[in-house]
C-alpha cells in the first residue's frame, strides 16, 4: 500500500493529467446532445455581461445594414396591413374568430454574441428565462433562420446557430413544394447544402428555399436562400444542392424569437403513434 | 517570484478577453479561428510545479469553453498541451536545471527554439480541439485543414506576442 502511494507521489503529473482529462472528455461526451442542462454555458451572468459590454461597442458596425433590413420590413408590413384595403362588404376579420387559432408569436431580442468562424457555432441573446424565453424556441431574422435557443439564464439565452453540425432544417423548394433536408457542411458560411431532393425535379439556378412547417419550431416560408448548383454525389441517388443562404450571419444583430403556442400538443400527438426504434 | 503572480493574473484575464471577444468573433477566412490564448501555457516559467500547471491549463480552458458553449474541448486540449509540455521542452532546450528562473522567451531560449517548442504545442493542442469539435470522421480533410490553417496563424500571433512581452517577463530574472 506505502509503495503504491509512493508510487502515485512520484508520478503524480501523470496521475492528475489523467484524472483532468478524464474530468473533460467525460463532461463533452455525456453532455454532447443535453445542451440544456450543462452548467458551464454563457448564458451565466458573468460570461453575458462580458459580451453584453463588448455588443455595446460593436453594435454600431452593423447600424447602418440594419437600418435599411428595418426599413424594408416596415414597408413589407406596411403593405400587408388591413388601412390599405377598401371594405366591399361586412365579412370582416376579427382577431378572436374562433375560426383562426393563433400558432406563432414572436419577440425581438438583440445578439450579443455570434460567431461564424467554428464548425459549431452558438449566439447569445439578451433575452432569458424572465422574457419567457425556453429551449427548442425557433430563432429567425428578416431573411433567414438564425437557430434555435438551447440554453436559458434568468436573463440571457444562448442559441445553436444554423451553423453547427448538428442543426438540420427541413425545407422545402417554393415554387413546387418539394421538401428536403438543409446542413451546414462547415466549409463557408454563405452556403449550405440541400439533401433528399429527388432526381427527377427539374432544378433551375436561382430557384428559392423556404422552411417547409414540417418542424414544429419554426412557421413555414421563411426565406433561406437560393439554389446555385446542384449535383447527385457519389452512393447517393438523390440530388444535394448548394444554397446561397440570403443571410449573412456574420451580421446577426437583431433577430426574432419564435414561440409555437400549439408546439407541446403537435409534439404529444406525434410522440404517440411513432413507433419506438 | 512573487511579482510574477501579478503579470501572470493580469495576462490570463487579458488573453480570456481577446480571444473571446476578438479573434472568436473577426471574420478572417472561412476556417481561420485562432487560439491565441494557448500563449498563457507556452509562456509560464519552465520550472512551474506540474499540478499547478495543469490545473491553470484546465482552469483557463474551462473559462474559454464557458465562453463559446463549447462542453469541455478546450479544457481537455489545454490540459493536454500542458501535460506535453515539461516533454517538449525537454526535447527543444535540453535539461533546465529546476533552480533556475528561465521563462519560455526568445532572448533565453532563442527564436528558434521557441518556433519549435510553439509549433510542437499548438499542434498537438489544435489536433485535439478541433477533432474533439467535430467528433466524427467524416469531414475528415476539412477538419484536417482546421488544424493545419490554425495552427499556423496562433503561431503567428503567439510569437508577436513573445516578441511584445519580452521585456515585461525579463527583469525579474536577475
Amino acid at each position: 500500500m506505502r509503495n503504491l502511494f509512493r508510487f502515485i507521489y512520484r508520478h503524480y503529473f501523470f496521475f492528475l493529467f489523467l484524472l483532468m482529462e478524464t474530468l473533460a472528455l467525460g463532461l463533452t461526451a455525456s453532455y454532447q446532445h443535453y445542451h440544456q442542462s450543462y452548467f458551464i454555458n454563457s448564458s451565466n451572468a458573468i460570461m453575458a455581461r462580458v459580451y453584453s459590454m463588448a455588443d455595446n461597442f460593436s453594435s454600431y458596425l452593423w447600424l447602418r445594414q440594419e437600418n435599411r433590413l428595418l426599413a424594408e420590413e416596415n414597408t413589407r408590413l406596411l403593405n400587408i396591413g388591413r388601412e390599405n384595403y377598401l371594405i366591399t362588404d361586412r365579412d370582416e376579420f376579427v382577431e378572436e374568430d374562433s375560426l383562426y387559432r393563433r400558432r406563432y408569436t414572436y419577440m425581438n431580442s438583440r445578439v450579443i454574441n455570434n460567431s461564424v468562424v467554428r464548425r459549431n457555432n452558438y449566439f447569445t441573446l439578451n433575452k432569458g428565462r424572465s422574457m419567457g424565453v425556453e429551449p427548442d424556441m425557433g430563432v429567425i431574422t428578416t431573411r433567414g433562420v438564425a437557430g434555435v435557443i438551447v440554453n436559458v439564464s434568468e436573463n440571457f439565452s444562448v442559441g445553436m446557430s444554423l451553423l453547427h453540425s448538428d442543426f438540420q432544417l427541413s425545407v422545402m423548394i417554393k415554387k413546387d413544394g418539394n421538401i428536403g433536408s438543409l446542413r451546414w457542411e462547415g466549409d463557408n458560411h454563405r452556403r449550405a447544402h440541400m439533401s433528399y431532393i429527388p432526381p427527377h425535379i427539374e432544378l433551375q439556378r436561382g430557384d428559392t428555399i423556404v422552411t417547409s412547417g414540417f418542424s414544429t419550431i419554426f412557421p413555414e416560408g421563411i426565406l433561406i436562400g437560393t439554389i446555385s448548383d446542384w449535383e447527385i454525389r457519389r452512393g447517393e441517388t438523390f440530388y444535394t444542392a448548394a444554397i446561397d443562404l440570403a443571410m449573412d450571419y456574420n451580421t446577426l444583430t437583431e433577430v426574432y424569437i419564435v414561440t409555437n403556442l400549439l408546439r407541446e400538443e403537435q409534439r404529444e400527438l406525434e410522440e404517440s403513434v411513432t413507433p419506438d426504434i | 517570484m512573487p511579482g510574477h503572480h501579478f503579470k501572470y493574473t493580469i495576462l490570463f484575464l487579458l488573453l480570456v478577453h481577446v480571444q473571446v471577444i476578438v479573434f472568436n468573433n473577426v471574420l478572417l477566412g472561412n476556417y481561420l479561428n485562432p487560439q491565441v490564448y494557448v500563449l498563457f501555457i507556452l509562456i509560464l516559467p519552465v520550472a512551474v510545479k506540474g499540478w499547478l500547471l495543469l490545473l491553470l491549463s484546465f482552469l483557463l480552458g474551462l473559462t474559454i469553453d464557458a465562453f463559446s458553449d463549447s462542453m469541455a474541448i478546450h479544457a481537455a486540449s489545454s490540459v493536454f498541451m500542458a501535460f506535453c509540455r515539461p516533454g517538449v521542452i525537454r526535447f527543444v532546450a535540453g535539461r533546465i536545471p529546476v533552480d533556475e528562473p528561465v521563462i519560455p522567451s526568445i532572448s533565453q531560449l532563442g527564436g528558434f527554439t521557441i518556433i519549435l517548442y510553439s509549433i510542437i504545442l499548438i499542434f498537438l493542442h489544435h489536433s485535439l480541439l478541433f477533432f474533439l469539435e467535430i467528433f466524427r470522421t467524416d469531414e475528415l480533410m476539412q477538419t484536417l485543414s482546421r488544424i493545419l490553417l490554425n495552427s499556423g496563424l496562433t503561431l503567428v500571433f503567439v510569437f508577436l506576442c513573445f516578441a511584445l512581452l519580452e521585456g515585461i517577463f525579463q527583469d525579474k530574472r536577475k
